[in-house]
């Protein structure tokens, strides 16, 4: 990681070719910072770039739904039904005689939605849970970390389930569910990073200043666990369509005539040989959304740990 | 190592009891009565009041809970609302089910997925590794239930290579032994059998194995590499032995470590995980018992399936853990 730094400041300081022979002016280097550094190493990222494009893609497509759409998402137009794709249908229509294009652009909303939702919701609990564990120790972190075991100890869709079982299926619900089977991911991160970061001289230089408690945490152990936050966050977003749209497939999410993408590859199952293309639209808008987020998150892991890369 | 592995299964106190709170609570924190929800709008009072009697729901919770764990530790997980028979007796089938599935999903994933990330490494930056690499973000981006209805379209439906639903052929039903069936065809010495029950687990085995041969491809790929770069790796080389030798018997052994614990781990997952895959195929697995327990209210059914999953998984964990320590003796604890 030095190297990495050293080299890259080292390559900033080097004398303009042009000046050579004349007094370098100090003033003229670029200050370093590590987020302009993360930024121009994304950019340089052909896959993270593709991948915000396909998201940049998706929200474009939610915004503009009712302007580039000819149909409402849930008429019903029996004898359209089943319509192969087509110059009024691009996508064609499903057993209802609905337009998906139209069904997946609104679709796209939720989607996106669940996922902002889901993850700040679990980011919000999750850091503050691993702040206070990670920062005070002792009997506060025990009871805080247990928690986080007893949560991880279900596997997360088992979890999800069961926070619907009790409050009911429900699209609202199931992003609830989301959120906290979520929680201790982020939780354990944050916590983790709190741990390493106490000890740190500055924090102790920090705490020997007079300097609170919650000045200490809010001005200098959150901004310097931002970083593996955001790649979570990233990555997180990901996972939480793929379970919202897992959950609404199983009929635990969203409910009938919501254009949730997981909902429509479950109402269209059964036309699947007549009409194939009333699953293959959705499969692959939650596909490529996904993949969108794990191709931003992986190039942002890149650009921010610089421990990772080869 | 004793004092680990006594910690690490105190530690696991707390979690059990955590999780059979988790449980027990699925059927008090339902909103309003919960008598009322699990018989419906229409049930009549005395109804009510017997299924209330029957579950115990009228008692105080903390009663009511020590009455839960006694009986958990007794072996009994209650009596499903629907079959009225008691759980622990029928939920078997079902488990075994499930762990015959997700062991040949994980042999799929472990065999497609270390050697792709093996010969990614090897090849670095070639087009086989890009390639690789690129299938395995895909993997890990799909929505498996989606995968499982596209394989189900193409191979079952339109070419008619592989059956699409079910463990086996449900016209000429096999007599159970261990239901493990590819086992149990064994047993028969019914070859035939043997074949038809493969043919049975392929698509499913795909379908869930998807995401771990994903997870393990990348991670083999980037431990390959970083084991490819140490000291000794170089040593090797410097004797002048082969690639293939280099590889195969130097580094893959180090490099398994960090694998063998995400094979540990998505094995876990794959157990709760199945659900998905299980209610496409109709495989007659516990995350198929789950869902057709929520969609018949059988809220017992819901809470024992949950937590026998849950106690699997906790159970794998720790074996992977353990097992970490001993392959391993850098770690110490």
């Amino acid at each position: 990681m030095k190297i990495d730094e050293k080299s890259n400041y080292s390559e900033q300081l080097q004398p303009n070719p042009a000046k050579i022979g004349q007094q370098m002016d100090l003033n003229e280097v670029e200050a370093f910072s590590p987020w302009k550094d993360t930024w121009r190493q994304l950019r340089k990222n052909r896959f993270a770039t593709t991948g915000a494009m396909v998201i940049l893609f998706f929200i474009l497509l939610g915004l503009l739904a009712p302007f580039i759409t000819a149909y409402p998402y849930a008429e019903q137009n029996l004898v359209e039904r089943l319509k192969p794709p087509s110059a009024e249908h691009w996508l064609g229509t499903d057993h209802l005689g609905r337009d998906i294009f139209t069904r997946i652009a609104y679709g796209a909303r939720i989607s996106l939605q669940v996922g902002f939702f889901a993850v700040t919701g679990a980011l919000v609990f999750g850091t503050l849970l691993g702040v206070i564990a990670g920062y005070f120790g002792r009997w506060i972190d025990m009871i805080i970390s247990r928690i986080f075991d007893i949560l991880l100890a279900f596997p997360s869709i088992l979890l999800a389930i069961s926070v619907v079982a009790i409050l009911g299926a429900s699209l609202q619900n199931a992003l609830i569910a989301i959120a906290i089977i979520n929680i201790p991911i982020f939780g354990r991160l944050v916590r983790s990073r709190v741990i390493s970061l106490r000890e740190e001289e500055y924090i102790m230089a920090a705490r020997a200043q007079g300097m609170k408690n919650g000045r200490i945490l809010f001005h200098h152990i959150l901004p310097n666990s931002i970083a593996p936050i955001i790649v979570q966050s990233t990555l997180g977003f990901g996972t939480a369509i793929l379970e919202a749209a897992a959950l609404g497939f199983l009929g635990l999410g969203a409910q009938p005539p919501t254009p949730e993408w997981g909902k429509m590859l479950a109402e269209s199952r059964d036309f699947i040989q007549l009409a194939p293309w009333t699953l293959i639209a959705p499969g692959i808008s939650i596909m490529l959304v996904v993949l969108g987020f794990n191709l931003i998150g992986d190039g942002l892991r890149d650009a921010l740990d610089p421990k990772m890369k080869n | 190592m004793a004092a680990y592995i006594s910690r690490r299964l105190l530690m696991l106190i707390p979690v059990l009891i955590g999780m059979t709170l988790i449980t027990f609570s699925i059927v008090h924190l339902i909103p309003g009565n919960p008598a009322q929800t699990i018989l419906g709008e229409s049930a009549t009072e005395t109804a009510i009041k017997n299924l209330e009697e029957s579950m115990g729901l009228n008692k105080p919770y903390p009663i009511q809970y020590s009455i839960y764990v006694t009986d958990l530790l007794q072996g009994d997980l209650g009596t499903s609302l629907r079959s009225k028979a008691p759980i622990s007796k029928e939920i078997w089938p079902y488990i075994a089910a499930t762990f015959e599935l997700t062991l040949f999903a994980m042999i799929f994933a472990v065999v497609i997925g270390v050697n792709a990330g093996i010969i990614s490494a090897w090849k670095q930056n070639s087009w086989f590794d890009f390639l690789a690499m690129l299938v395995a973000l895909i993997g890990v981006s799909m929505p498996i239930f989606w995968l499982a209805l596209m394989e189900q379209w193409i191979f079952a439906q339109e070419l008619g290579w592989l059956p699409a639903y079910g463990r086996q052929n449900n016209r000429d039903p096999m007599e159970a032994i261990t239901h493990f069936y590819v086992l149990d065809a064994m047993l028969h010495l019914d070859f035939s059998r043997i074949i038809g029950i493969l043919k049975h687990l392929i698509l499913p085995s795909i379908a869930l194995g998807t995401i771990p041969m994903a997870i393990i491809a990348r991670m083999t790929r980037s431990s390959m590499l970083e084991v490819m770069k140490s000291d000794y790796i170089r040593t090797v080389r410097a004797k002048g032995a082969g690639q293939f030798l280099v590889i195969y018997k130097h580094a893959l052994k180090n490099a398994m470590i960090p694998v063998l614990t995400v094979i540990g781990l998505q094995t876990g997952v794959l157990l709760g995980g199945a659900i998905l895959t299980e209610t496409i195929f109709s495989w007659p697995g516990i995350g198929r018992y789950i869902y057709e327990a929520i969609n018949y209210r059988d809220y017992p059914v819901i809470q024992s399936g949950i937590l026998v999953v849950a106690f699997i998984f906790v159970i794998i964990n720790l074996i992977v853990d353990l097992l970490y320590t001993y392959i391993d003796p850098r770690v110490k604890y």
